[in-house]
């Protein structure tokens, strides 16, 4: 049960100690014709889509058709670097496939001095754990609330936006632009929120992939305005991987920060 | 002809069908005539290994408002409609005007073509006043992908011939415009 464990851990972790990139790789974004059918790869590694580290639990893993409605994920399985499951497109529009969490983190230190965090690794906490775990008395409590999502889009056809309705939990995109619709040397904007309000400040990074075949990481880097809004004009056509970060100390009780991770794949096309 | 090449290579029927399409195109007459508009494609010979015909796509923007007029689709037209998996390589056609129609589309649309010269009559094209830019795009499997542009102004005063060169997926393109009488 190692690795199980160990995958909802990545997903559990704080944003600031998250040294592993999580993400989905679609076999392709843009489809055509009738019964379209996309193959995705998810995993865990910091090379970006580079499979060789862990495999994504394809039980986290949700898709939702361009109407709103829940997508089976097709023949799924799980091997030792990465996962994979198919869609079967069978609408017209956008579907998005993402992995998200949120929650409740706390540390803190007991009498003797020795340090205790909860949720433990692997740890899927219900309502009420926190109350019954965390000592709300204990020296240097620190309680924060946290958020992780892992996205990307897919589109058959015309492009549509039903998908994009944002739930008001945790770090989340509103495109402006269409993430299926986005071509080297156009400008795109997005609008990150955090639990429905502007995340003014949020720390964007995009990496193209195919690392290996380069030695600089080509990563642009952007910061959200007032709005939550991050404009940039994509330098070249490739398949992206795009970090968002944010922090700030607005947390509900009885969390005193809070935090959130967006992650995506985003296709760009050349012109 | 983007056709799915393991098909191609392995079910001989396959071939055969592939054939009599591609026979039957090529007797089809192109309904040219050389006293009015018109637009010339030339999809040039390749030596290559693995040839397929390429999808064409030719289409009309105006340039303030971005209206788009569809001339001419060429792909591969099966019953089992397979053929328009492979639209969206048209890339940019596929962007500004093929994911809005609903496949099959009547009156601009074809089957691949072979090697050769080929001309769209363009005696019932009508256009409001203004300044527009024809875009030709051919992708081709196992090959590559090109887009000419020609930009034009509508109407035309007196005859007129414009010209565009490709490079490797076309031929020479020319957009002849004649004033209606």
């Amino acid at each position: 049960m190692k690795k199980p464990l160990i995958l909802l851990f990545f997903l559990l972790l704080p944003v600031a100690a998250s040294a592993h990139r999580l993400w989905f790789l679609p076999a392709a974004t843009v489809l055509s014709g009738e019964d379209a059918w996309v193959t995705f790869d998810a995993a865990v590694s910091n090379d970006i889509f580079y499979f060789n580290h862990f495999p994504l639990k394809t039980n986290q893993i949700q898709a939702i058709s361009p109407t709103g409605k829940a997508v089976e994920l097709k023949n799924t399985s799980e091997g030792k670097h990465r996962s994979t499951f198919d869609l079967h497109l069978e609408q017209e529009g956008t579907y998005k496939v993402y992995v998200a969490r949120s929650g409740l983190r706390a540390r803190w230190e007991d009498d003797e001095g020795k340090r205790h965090s909860w949720p433990r690794r692997g740890e899927v906490p219900k309502p009420g754990d926190f109350e019954k775990a965390v000592p709300q008395k204990a020296k240097n409590l620190e309680v924060s609330q946290t958020s992780r999502r892992v996205e990307t889009f897919v589109t058959a056809g015309a492009p549509s936006t039903d998908v994009f309705k944002t739930s008001g939990e945790g770090l989340e995109l509103k495109p402006l632009t269409h993430p299926n619709d986005l071509y080297a040397g156009e400008e795109a904007k997005f609008q990150f929120l955090i639990d429905g309000e502007p995340a003014a400040g949020a720390k964007f990074t995009a990496v193209p992939g195919g690392m290996r075949y380069r030695n600089e990481q080509k990563s642009i880097e952007a910061k959200a305005d007032k709005k939550g809004v991050v404009t940039i004009t994509w330098p070249s056509a490739a398949m992206y991987w795009v970090e968002v970060e944010y922090q700030d100390s607005k947390a509900k009780a009885p969390a005193t920060t809070r935090s959130g991770s967006y992650i995506a794949t985003l296709e760009v096309l050349p012109q | 002809m983007l056709v799915n090449t393991w098909v191609k290579r392995f079910i001989p029927l396959g071939i055969l069908l592939v054939s009599l399409t591609a026979a039957v195109t090529q007797a089809e007459p192109d309904t040219s005539s050389s006293h009015s508009s018109r637009l010339e494609i030339e999809i040039p010979k390749l030596s290559v290994a693995e040839y397929h015909r390429p999808y064409i796509a030719a289409w009309v923007t105006n340039n303030e408002s971005k209206a788009i007029t569809n001339l001419a689709l060429w792909y591969q037209i099966d019953d089992d409609r397979k053929g328009e998996k492979w639209l969206k390589d048209l890339r940019q056609w596929w962007r500004k005007s093929g994911r809005k129609l609903d496949m099959p589309v009547d009156g601009f649309t074809g089957a691949t073509r072979a090697v050769g010269q080929h001309t769209i009559a363009l005696d019932t094209l009508t256009l409001k006043p203004g300044s527009y830019t024809l875009f030709v795009e051919a992708s081709r499997e196992v090959g590559g992908r090109e887009v000419l542009q020609i930009p034009f102004n509508w109407p035309v005063k007196k005859e007129q011939t414009l010209k565009a060169e490709g490079a490797s997926e076309l031929g020479d393109i020319a957009l002849t415009l004649i004033p209606k009488p």
